[in-house]
């Protein structure tokens, strides 16, 4: 559908007032809400994943977009009876204790919920314990932790162990990534997958779902 | 003291510091806490790291306020405390150096993203800047490093701060690039030919590079900013990118390969030659060295 197409094309260029009419317009002509998501603003958010990927653009693009998207999201949300907004599972993100850096792990954030993933972001310098209760709370498959520091490197482990100490790896399961973590450091602490970057995160997150 | 700019303008090779934040965990500092809070807290660690570094034969000592924006040091609750954080710093820094060493004001990222990506205004952040380097700069510095920025628009709000409190006040600039297939890049877009332009044009006396990357590719880095840029280059390297161990981390370039690849920085037109996260006052005794047996071999 053009308009689709239209709204794919907007959020790549970043103009959210005009993702924001424009999924209005979607709306109003009764298209299915499940579609304008996917084959408009997933769509246009897969594109510009994968130009960020092979270095064709820079963050700023990528955080325009991402505003683009939500513009166009905040018109959806409300059509989507409660359980019913489709999405292909629950993802729990966060940076680590004691590391403030959270530009990376926004970036999966978006990515992930630009392909249709239901994203809880707790922010940063989110203790162990709260993003497994987090996961467990909110029945997630995944969490997702990010630190730019060395020193909260640890921190990851310590997430890992908790899993681990109450039986709950394998059902929930971790991928790590940030600039000082290698995918050696990722098997040593025992995490499920390492994402070298944010495009890389949606992949493990693939692999690691089935889907 | 002769003015570090003259200093540059007769060919001399000056060398800067190493990492901080590691010498600051090893003192106590827990992950987690503010490293600028050590500047409140335990101030003789400041002079005892700064004395290190000028012991290793550093010309250049950096204070301990890379993260002393406001904007920062409000997730800690200490944005009121900007003034005292910042000019201790510098007092600690002055009395373990005296002017042995030029007292380099640090200042990094705020950590926000400018409008329209992100959500600070240039007004709100230039005004931050302003508030971190009238500190910095009313405490005495003897030149100002805005360093390991990636957005070209905040790195240039922070040199213009500085040289609208003090136009003479000397301002080092640096930004971390990633080696991309087209060239070198910040992860924020520009290019090694749009950041020299954009700091010089900001008023930036010496330009270069800092973090993100072992020496071999600041090599790299600094041959390209010297095609491009006038001005006196300063690098400084990472010890390489941290690998696993263990029980922690280690970064993998000792101080005898920094002073291997040292010779190759002044060659490439490098003036000032520092480290930047992993590196030690072992790698700055190495660095020190190597441009000491090359002046020599000059003569």
């Amino acid at each position: 559908m053009e308009i689709l197409e239209e709204i794919s094309r907007q959020l790549q260029l970043g103009d959210d007032e005009r993702v924001h009419e424009l999924t209005r317009q979607a709306i109003d002509q009764g298209i299915d809400p499940a579609t304008i998501l996917n084959d408009g603003l997933v769509c246009g958010m897969n594109v510009v994943g994968e130009a960020f990927r092979t270095h064709e653009i820079f963050l700023p693009d990528v955080l325009m977009a991402a505003k683009a998207m939500y513009a166009g999201m905040d018109q959806l949300k409300p059509l989507f009876v409660k359980g019913e907004i489709p999405t292909r599972g629950t993802i729990i993100i966060g940076t680590v204790q004691g590391d403030l850096h959270d530009l990376g792990k926004n970036l999966v954030g978006i990515m992930l919920k630009g392909v249709g993933y239901d994203v809880i972001d707790l922010g940063k310098d989110v203790a162990p314990e709260a993003f497994v209760e987090a996961a467990v709370r909110e029945n997630a498959s995944i969490i997702g932790m990010s630190a730019l520091l060395t020193t909260t490197m640890p921190a990851m482990k310590k997430v890992v162990d908790l899993l681990r100490g109450q039986n709950l790896q394998g059902r929930i399961r971790t991928i790590v990534g940030g600039a000082p973590i290698t995918k050696a450091f990722a098997e040593q602490i025992g995490a499920d997958a390492y994402a070298f970057d944010a495009a890389k995160s949606v992949e493990r997150v693939k692999a690691l779902l089935g889907a | 003291m002769r003015p570090i700019l003259d200093r540059l303008r007769s060919g001399d090779i000056l060398v800067g510091d190493g990492a901080m934040g590691t010498l600051l965990f090893q003192r106590g500092l827990q992950p987690g806490e503010c490293p600028e809070s050590v500047n409140l807290t335990s101030r003789h660690v400041l002079e005892e790291i700064a004395a290190l570094y000028l012991d290793a034969g550093a010309d250049i000592v950096q204070t301990n306020t890379f993260g002393g924006s406001p904007l920062k040091l409000a997730h800690y609750g200490l944005a009121e405390q900007v003034e005292q954080i910042n000019s201790v710093a510098v007092a600690r820094v002055r009395a373990a150096v005296g002017h042995r060493a030029y007292v380099s004001g640090s200042c990094g990222p705020s950590g926000e993203m400018l409008e329209p990506y992100g959500s600070v205004s240039e007004v709100t952040l230039a005004k931050a800047f302003d508030t971190q380097l009238s500190a910095l700069i009313g405490a005495g510095v003897d030149l100002v490093c805005v360093e390991t920025m990636t957005d070209l628009r905040e790195a240039m709000l922070a040199v213009r701060a500085s040289k609208s409190i003090l136009p003479t006040i000397p301002v080092m600039a640096t930004m971390t690039f990633d080696k991309i297939p087209k060239g070198y890049y910040t992860i924020m877009g520009a290019s090694i030919g749009r950041a020299v332009e954009g700091l010089a044009a900001a008023g930036a006396d010496i330009i270069g590079s800092n973090c993100g990357n072992g020496i071999d590719i600041m090599i790299e880095i600094a041959r390209e900013i010297r095609q491009v840029s006038a001005r006196p280059v300063v690098i400084q390297a990472n010890a390489g990118l941290p690998r696993p161990t263990r029980d922690g981390i280690e970064y993998p370039e000792s101080p005898a390969y920094f002073a291997e690849k040292t010779a190759e920085l002044i060659e490439a037109g490098v003036s000032i030659i520092g480290g930047c996260c992993g590196t030690t006052p072992a790698h700055i005794r190495a660095i020190r060295e190597a441009v000491d047996s090359r002046v020599r071999a000059a003569h």
